[in-house]
């Protein structure tokens, strides 16, 4: 077990998210540097994913360091039937940093169990992704200048979207107010709206997305509404095109809102709203690069504030 | 036996161990923590006994065997309120309550098929996160189950 492993959002503390974000600034006006020379980076992707694998080795190498790795288990000795903890050993023997992303959930959390190499989830099922937690954190207080006292409205599959579970976690410590907005069979578990109760967030829960949640907000995260999650087809016919976002509804948003989304989407924000000025997912991805380039340097222990 | 006399109705231990007041629904899989399969001295199992506390419950009285206290306290999760007497000499020397643990390790399946520790050789652990409604979370995969729900494996 290494203690600089990141398996959960909740494994940080309020300070250290503020300090990844501080690095990562940081990165985003100097990218390049030569602090992993001579280090070298397994990405482990037992399941594929390619945006978040090209977004990890990028930041390895903007570092100067050197990948090894897989993209897909069907390549690996795992499709022979070789457990997780063999494979995780055997890697460990040759590299200073291991990411990983996987199709189980609670797989990373293993992983850290069996190695003394540090382990960066980058995914493990419909479980955690703290990177893309990191990012959205970072893009929200690049864009409102703060991570306080935000009007935050979640769209879309607020039921499996583990993205939108986990920035519900991390924004505990920020007083933010949210607006879960999504259809009958697609709303927030209990679960988390009892984190809400219990860390004192306000959120109220809203089935229509309307101009007045549209226009009191400072952030709008939109999610992918996938018509596998719905038992009901008819249902999702339904909605589908309800939790769309196009330009015209954004007339009257405040001026700095944002628009996130995890991506990849699919219609859920329509393609005339990737030129207003309230568009900001592209940006968002590439945020991505930076703060991933913190976590990086967060694992193997390398502080480049001090 | 003599239906009369309940008192009666599991026999007296001179050295050993009784579990008392598990719920009558929860006997077997208390047999199945303690490992009754196992053991080799004499054990006796009653169950649907009449229970002021519980209105039936299970009994189970092991001879001359001296369980962890730490095995004793994981049947507390499907046994909340049972009694452990340690007997010598016809004499209880020692009396306690399980108390259920923060963390129990390798005792319960997890329900999530899609979590790693339903996928790889490895020991399932949960941590304790309701006493009152006594649920438990995979320290794995996050997923939380009721402790009546939960699969002993
Ligand atoms: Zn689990």
């Amino acid at each position: 077990m290494n203690q600089n492993s990141l398996v959960s959002i909740s494994d940080i503390s309020r300070e250290e998210i503020l300090h990844i974000l501080d690095v990562a600034a940081y990165f985003e006006r100097n990218p390049n540097h030569k602090l992993l020379d001579g280090k070298v980076v397994a990405t482990l992707f037992f399941e594929p994913s390619t945006r978040t694998r090209l977004s990890f080795e990028t930041a390895v190498n903007r570092l100067a360091g050197r990948v090894i790795g897989f993209s897909d288990a069907a390549t690996t000795s795992s499709s022979k039937g070789e457990t997780l903890k063999d494979t995780i050993k055997m890697v460990s023997n040759y590299v200073d940093l291991i990411i990983m992303r996987h199709y189980l959930e609670g797989a990373a959390r293993y992983a850290t169990e069996v190695t003394d190499t540090p382990i960066i989830n980058a995914g493990d099922g419909a479980h955690q992704h703290p990177s893309q937690t990191m990012l959205d954190l970072y893009s929200i207080r690049k864009t409102q200048g703060t991570l306080k006292d935000q009007t935050i409205t979640l769209v879309g599959d607020l039921k499996y979207g583990r993205t939108v579970h986990s920035l519900i976690m991390a924004m505990k410590y920020f007083n933010p107010t949210f607006r879960f907005v999504a259809c009958n069979e697609l709303q927030m578990p209990e679960v988390y709206k009892q984190f809400c109760r219990d860390n004192g967030i306000a959120f109220s829960e809203h089935t229509d997305f309307s101009s007045d949640v549209i226009n009191s907000s400072d952030i709008i995260y939109m999610t992918r509404v996938q018509r596998e999650r719905f038992t009901d087809i008819d249902e999702y016919e339904r909605v589908k095109n309800i939790y769309t976002l196009n330009a015209s509804m954004l007339q009257d948003a405040k001026e700095n809102m944002r628009i996130l989304h995890p991506l990849p989407r699919v219609n859920e924000i329509a393609q005339d709203v990737d030129d207003d000025p309230h568009a900001y997912y592209f940006d968002q991805a590439r945020n991505g690069l930076y703060v991933r380039q913190a976590l990086i340097c967060r694992a193997l222990g390398i502080d480049i504030l001090k | 036996m003599n239906s009369g006399k309940t008192s009666l109705a599991v026999a007296a231990l001179r050295n050993g161990t009784v579990i008392d007041q598990i719920p009558s629904a929860s006997l077997f899989k208390a047999a199945r923590i303690l490992d009754i399969e196992s053991a080799t001295t004499a054990v006796t199992i009653g169950n649907n006994l009449p229970s002021k506390k519980l209105g039936s419950k299970g009994i189970i009285k092991v001879a001359d065997t001296t369980y962890a206290e730490d095995t004793l306290n994981r049947i507390a999760l499907i046994a909340p309120a049972a009694k452990v007497n340690v007997i010598r000499d016809y004499a209880v020397v020692e009396k306690r309550q399980v108390r259920l643990p923060d963390t129990i390790v390798g005792l319960v399946r997890c329900a999530n098929p899609k979590c790693i520790t339903n996928n790889e050789p490895m020991k399932t652990r949960f941590d304790v996160v309701d006493r009152n409604d006594v649920t438990l979370r995979c320290c794995y995969c996050g997923q939380d189950v009721k402790a009546a729900d939960a699969i002993i494996e």
